[in-house]
């Protein structure tokens, strides 16, 4: 079972739903954070972490000397990494998406290679509830799907997966959503909190996943994001005030259910109603 | 000796593009006899990343010894240094005024880009 934690616009608490479900699960856990460009989840569950690996992406070396400037590989580019300018041919590795396609056009033996552009850090370890895997993406690195990637390498389908996914709608977070089980969005009742996550609904509706809503800061903001809920049948699966224990608690980096153990029993009842809600769409038909 | 400018139409009497990967169009201007070329920039308009590059490539094969524009980015600054073409940024008025300019040697050309790359 994989399922993503996402919200259409960052602080919406996304990272307090995770962290809080998968603490609250108590074991067999896999907690997997997507959020590389700002990881997190490790400061509520305190990993300790086992392992830790260099990740790197392909990216194309030119050896001038070899080069006949046939354009071959800057023509097949779709994304502008290598330019020929009169005489010289010039690389912008930050720009590419290692595709390979200029290697394979190349006509002249060797006169591009593979090297390898750091992409950030994949580490790997144990927390209380069971294992935990995160992704730091190296600063002043520009694209975050394939460290996403290979942090999602490490999802084992027979635990419960939990991923907390970067925030936003674009390419990042439908690489940490896609082919997951269930994707629980985390919102709050304001215009921006509704505008954000109508963006993502749609998004997550495209990738077929079955989704359910979690509102926090419920009792703040107004009725648009219930009202948007009833219009697109979106099940609200939990709801969470205001309080100034949590926030608290948040900004301590401590959990929700250490400092309000009555919340354990909440955050359980969540992972049933999803786990209820996937097996209804797998038997959909 | 033939100059780029960027403009946001075809005649040397149109305004400047400020953008250089996302001009509209640029002018090549053959500065013997003012005859204007022009390159349709539209392609590049929608591309979603490395227009700069892209469109720097694309002057540096017309064979321009300068490019005149409102802002050019860091990559596009590399490539068009690399295809021998200077750059002066913060260029305005219409593609005429450019050119007059240019020829009375009040054009600053820059050894530096003037804007980060747009990610
Ligand atoms: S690997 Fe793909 S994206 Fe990267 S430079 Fe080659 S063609 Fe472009
Ligand atoms: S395809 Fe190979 S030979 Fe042709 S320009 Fe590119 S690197 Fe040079």
């Amino acid at each position: 079972m994989i399922i993503s934690v996402a919200s259409g616009k960052g602080g919406t608490g996304k990272t307090t739903v995770a962290t809080n479900m998968a603490v609250s699960l108590g074991a067999g856990v896999r907690l997997l954070d997507c959020d590389v460009e700002e990881p997190n989840a490790h400061l509520f569950v305190s990993p300790v972490i086992e392992q830790s690996e260099t990740v790197f992406t392909a990216v194309p070396e030119i050896d001038k000397d070899k080069c006949t400037l046939c354009r071959k590989c800057s023509d097949i580019c779709r994304f502008n990494v290598i330019a020929i300018a009169g005489k010289t041919i010039l690389t912008f590795p930050e720009l590419c998406h290692s595709c390979g396609g200029c290697i394979a056009v190349c006509p002249e033996e060797g006169a591009i290679t593979e090297v390898g552009r750091e992409l950030g850090l994949l580490e790997q370890g144990v927390f209380d509830a069971g294992d935990f895997v995160h992704g730091r993406m190296r600063i002043g690195e520009a694209m975050s799907p394939p460290l996403i990637k290979k942090v999602r390498e490490r999802i084992k389908p027979d635990q419960i997966n939990i991923i907390d996914a970067p925030p936003g709608t674009s390419c990042p977070v439908i690489t940490a959503m896609k082919d997951t089980d269930f994707v629980l969005m985390v919102t709050e009742p304001t215009p921006f909190g509704l505008h954000d996550l109508k963006l993502a609904v749609e998004a997550v509706k495209l990738l077929g996943i079955p989704h359910g809503l979690v509102i926090n800061r419920s009792d703040m903001g107004n009725d648009d994001v219930w009202q948007y809920a009833r219009t697109e049948n979106l099940p609200i699966l939990m709801e969470i005030p205001f309080d100034r224990a949590i926030a608290e608690a948040y900004s301590r980096g401590r959990l929700m259910v250490e400092s309000m153990p009555e919340w354990k029993g909440k955050f359980q009842e969540l992972f049933r109603r999803i786990e209820k809600l996937s097996k209804a769409w797998e038997n959909r038909n | 000796m033939k100059i780029a400018v960027t403009s946001q139409g075809t005649g040397i009497d149109s305004k400047i593009d400020p953008r250089f990967g996302r001009a509209a169009y640029i002018l090549i201007i053959d500065m013997s006899d003012e005859k204007v070329e022009v390159i349709d920039n539209a392609e590049n308009v929608n591309a979603f990343k490395g227009a700069g590059i892209q469109a720097a490539a694309k002057v540096g094969d017309c064979g321009v010894d300068a490019l005149l524009t409102g802002f050019c980015g860091p990559n596009a600054f590399k490539t068009l240094a690399a295809a021998g073409v200077k750059v002066a940024n913060d260029v305005s008025g219409t593609v005429q005024d450019a050119v007059d300019a240019f020829k009375n040697g009040k054009i600053v050309f820059s050894d530096d880009a003037n804007v980060d790359g747009h990610w």
